[in-house]
């Protein structure tokens, strides 16, 4: 058994779709409508081979609640690993991307958080 | 008041969490607790530091403001000042300029 798929839930898949590769640089793998939604998954180009994705639809009753409890105490829903944080951090910066937590050294690991505008935080991470 | 602060220093993860405030202010419940256990060991749950947040909110030593959909803990040393002069000889105030 293999992890294939990881999921984060936005608020709006076309916003997310943009933000997802324009931004954070990573491709769009598929992209098929199912009724009001699509399936809407990327990959990084580092590995497109390897773990999709999935950019759910927020629309189920329980998800708002989750987002914003975890956006309010600063928890980030997932975390994706970097050459560099701090290289990360400036070059994202430099595109507007709003942070919560700025570069964290401690020991090997840095980590910084910031927001995918589409309703939650996302860690990014060097080392460990 | 002034007991309050007293209260809340007493204890040794509170003092940490002061001590982490200092080195950058303004931080998420998720930024304090990861400084606690990555640097200091202090495997504490969520719950947990949140309630020596909010003893330390009592004693007026942190003071959380929401930003959005964000909350942040920022440091107030203010009732520090107060104990500490408490106890330092007026002409030691006074000396300096």
């Amino acid at each position: 058994m293999r992890i294939h798929l990881t999921s984060v839930f936005v608020d709006d898949q076309e916003k997310a779709a943009r933000f997802y590769t324009e931004v954070l640089g990573f491709v769009k793998k598929h992209d098929v409508p199912i009724g009001d939604d699509r399936w809407l998954t990327v990959v990084s180009p580092e590995d497109p081979h390897g773990t999709e994705l999935l950019l759910e639809p927020s629309g189920h009753p329980a998800v708002q609640p989750y987002k914003t409890a975890l956006v309010e105490d600063g928890i980030p829903v997932t975390s994706f690993a970097v050459q560099d944080v701090a290289v990360e951090f400036d070059r994202l910066r430099g595109l507007g991307v709003n942070f919560t937590q700025e570069p964290l050294e401690m020991g090997p690991v840095t980590t910084a958080v910031f927001d995918d505008t589409c309703g939650n935080l996302i860690q990014i991470q060097h080392g460990g | 008041m002034s007991e309050d602060v007293f209260k809340a220093l007493a204890d040794p993860t509170r003092r940490r969490i002061l001590d982490e405030l200092v080195e950058r202010d303004g931080q998420t419940l998720f930024e304090i607790c990861a400084r606690l256990l990555n640097k200091h060991g202090l495997g504490l749950t969520r719950q947990a530091i949140s309630q020596h947040l909010a003893v330390l909110e009592s004693a007026g030593l942190v003071h959380s403001r929401r930003e959005g959909r964000y909350k942040f803990h920022d440091l107030n040393t203010e009732p520090l000042e107060r104990i500490v002069t408490r106890w330092l000889r007026p002409e030691a105030s006074e000396r300096t300029p």
